[in-house]
């Protein structure tokens, strides 16, 4: 096993939230535990998906590993430094290997920029000669299928349409030739057309530059498609870490295997059998004690609610944080 | 990897024309979508070829006492003949002195805009993106330059210097950048939330790139709106300056001919030829940069329309 890209332990990351009239009396200050005690570690070329639902703390983390925000405790290694204590230097070279994909690519471009301008802006950034922008440019614009025309480049972008912006925010992470990337939800504000098209330049890309990816998705059968690995949050904490074959085709935490069940069949005539759990997510400015998944949990026991559950090796290269669970 | 053809990037040169070909369009769209602000345009274009052809467009020297053919001096005559709007008390060509006073009135305003502009656009910026204490102090400053009484100061300043139309370009970069400061301040602090300005950062522009090329061009046509107002404001502050008798005495303004007019006891006699053009033509500034910035707000913020 050769030295692992990224290393994640006991990343935290609590936000404050706002005080109410009574909190201001007895001196109390909310704060949201957005990601708690995360630690999993990354190879180069490997692709990691994070599934959860909404406000588990997928997109949070994806920020902490790309520092555009600071961990409240634990720390992120890439390639043996901690991203929080480098300098210019070595964060100009971090920002060069280490890049975003962005949720929604109708904000995520300047829309003053013309599309050459913003492809440009990281290889002026990344100090690249100016010679070779023409030909990194058209590099990264046929990794993922878009004409590298004259007009295209001049246009700007409420010009183009959902896809195109796409995989021009695409082009943009990938103008830098960087050794990781983290796609936070790529798909979910495209349309399910053009959908496969992206997920597509995705798997090409993570085959052919061969980098290591941490794809967000609320969508286990997307994730399914282009990741190696699949870690499952809820409520900011790790559930279950493992192959994504054996945790779609076995899941082990009563969490994941609602998720997988939730996937949709393209069936008309589909049995719709209830999921296994009911209700929300619970408030996350005060879990529930023990196992954070126990008040939704269908097989719940008392030691549940007295026990945090800490992630265990199951053996298979697995790894689940609930008792019920027996270690293979 | 794939291979790939190296594409040709234009040059500096073809980048700068492609984006003036593009300002020109948006700024020709602007008598198709507001007529009114397309008159405003025709009245500060007017009003920019008198000030550059004035000493072309004079008949005699606006300062210059004049006298007729029987060596008297050639005062309060009604207008038409030589003197197309008449003469002063003091024998003085009043159409003269309004063809000149265009050229003092949009130097002043012209300047004063840009350098309230300028200020307002640098000091919004990094009271926005930076926030904490350099916007807490900032924004204080801008409050204290709001508070103090904009006419007594610019008083006091020409008192304290040497009388002159800078006096009031310096009067109104100091007390008018906070108001365009504040706006683009809260602009700054919607754009600093979005997603290209967090693609900046990923792709590694420092916060100073950040602010001046990622930022900036997005709050560049607020920081015009701003101008356009704040030339009708330093035209008006110059000629109320000058009608008080604080103004530069070695150079024609409209408001000097308005003092003029007014210690003469113009209105007395019924010269109504000597004042009523200079107040015509401030008038007809102010309300153009008023039009230009209307029509501008229409076009930067459709919404506000219903």
């Amino acid at each position: 096993m050769n030295q692992p890209l990224i290393t994640v332990e006991g990343l935290t990351k609590r936000f404050d939230v706002s005080r109410s009239f009574k909190d201001v009396f007895t001196g109390n200050h909310p704060q949201l535990q957005a990601v708690s005690d995360v630690d999993f570690t990354l190879a180069p070329g490997e692709t990691l998906g994070i599934v959860g639902e909404s406000g588990c703390g997928k997109t949070t983390l994806g920020r902490m590993l790309i520092k555009l925000i600071s961990a409240t405790e634990g720390k992120v290694m890439f390639d043996g430094k901690d991203i929080s204590e480098m300098t210019r230097t070595e964060e100009l070279e971090f920002r060069r290997r280490a890049q975003l994909v962005f949720q929604n690519p109708f904000d995520a471009l300047n829309p003053h920029f013309t599309i050459l301008r913003s492809l440009t802006e990281p290889l002026h950034n990344a100090r690249v000669p100016r010679e070779e922008h023409g030909q990194r440019i058209a590099e990264a614009m046929s990794m993922v299928h878009l004409p590298a025309l004259e007009h295209f480049l001049q246009s700007f972008p409420h010009q183009l349409s959902g896809g195109q912006l796409q995989r021009v925010v695409l082009a943009r992470a990938l103008v830098l030739r960087p050794d990781f990337i983290v796609a936070d939800e790529p798909v979910s504000m495209l349309d399910v057309s053009v959908r496969a098209g992206i997920l597509n330049v995705l798997r090409e890309v993570r085959d052919t530059m061969g980098l290591a990816a941490v794809f967000i998705s609320h969508d286990l059968a997307l994730v399914r498609y282009v990741c190696e690995r699949t870690i499952t949050m809820y409520l900011g904490a790790v559930v279950e870490d493992g192959p994504t074959a054996a945790i779609v085709e076995n899941p082990l935490h009563p969490y994941t295997k609602a998720l997988v069940q939730a996937v949709p069949i393209p069936r008309v005539d589909q049995s719709h059998a209830p999921l296994p759990i009911t209700g929300g997510l619970p408030d996350a400015r005060n879990p529930p004690s023990g196992c954070r998944f126990r008040d939704r949990c269908p097989l719940a026991e008392a030691r549940c609610a007295a026990e945090i559950p800490r992630l265990r090796e199951v053996g298979g290269g697995r790894r689940v944080a609930c008792h019920l669970v027996e270690p293979a | 990897m794939q291979h790939a053809e190296e594409i040709k990037l234009p040059s500096r040169g073809a980048r700068f024309v492609k984006g003036f070909s593009r300002w020109l369009s948006a700024a020709s769209a602007i008598p198709r979508r507001d007529p009114f602000a397309f008159a405003g345009l025709l009245l500060y274009f007017a009003f920019v070829v008198i000030a550059i052809f004035a000493d072309s467009l004079i008949t005699y020297d606006p300062r210059e006492i004049l006298f007729d053919e029987n060596y008297d001096l050639a005062r309060n005559l009604a207008p038409g003949g030589d003197h197309i709007l008449g003469t002063t008390y003091s024998g003085r060509d009043i159409y003269s002195q309004l063809v000149m006073g265009t050229r003092g009135a949009l130097i002043v305003g012209v300047t004063a805009a840009v350098c309230v502009v300028t200020i307002g656009t640098v000091l919004g910026l990094i009271a926005g993106y930076f926030g904490g204490v350099t916007d807490t102090m900032l924004m204080r400053l801008a409050d204290i330059a709001l508070g103090v009484p904009f006419l007594p100061f610019v008083i006091v300043l020409a008192a304290f210097m040497n009388p002159s139309q800078w006096n009031v370009v310096l009067g109104i970069a100091l007390l008018l950048w906070p108001q365009s400061a504040r706006v683009i301040r809260a602009q700054v602090m919607t754009l600093r939330e979005r997603a290209f300005i967090e693609a900046a950062r990923v792709t590694g522009a420092g916060p100073w790139r950040i602010l001046f090329v990622h930022i900036a061009p997005n709050v560049l046509s607020l920081s015009f709106l701003y101008a356009s107002i704040a030339v009708g404001w330093a035209i008006l502050t110059e000629a109320s300056i000058s009608f008080l008798g604080f103004g530069p005495s070695d150079s024609v303004t409209w408001g000097y001919m308005l003092q003029d007019a007014y210690a003469s006891q113009a209105l007395g006699r019924g010269q109504y030829y000597w004042f009523v053009p200079p107040g015509l033509c401030i008038i007809a500034v102010v309300v153009a940069g008023f039009l230009i910035s209307r029509g501008y707000e229409e076009i930067l913020f459709p919404k506000l329309k219903d």
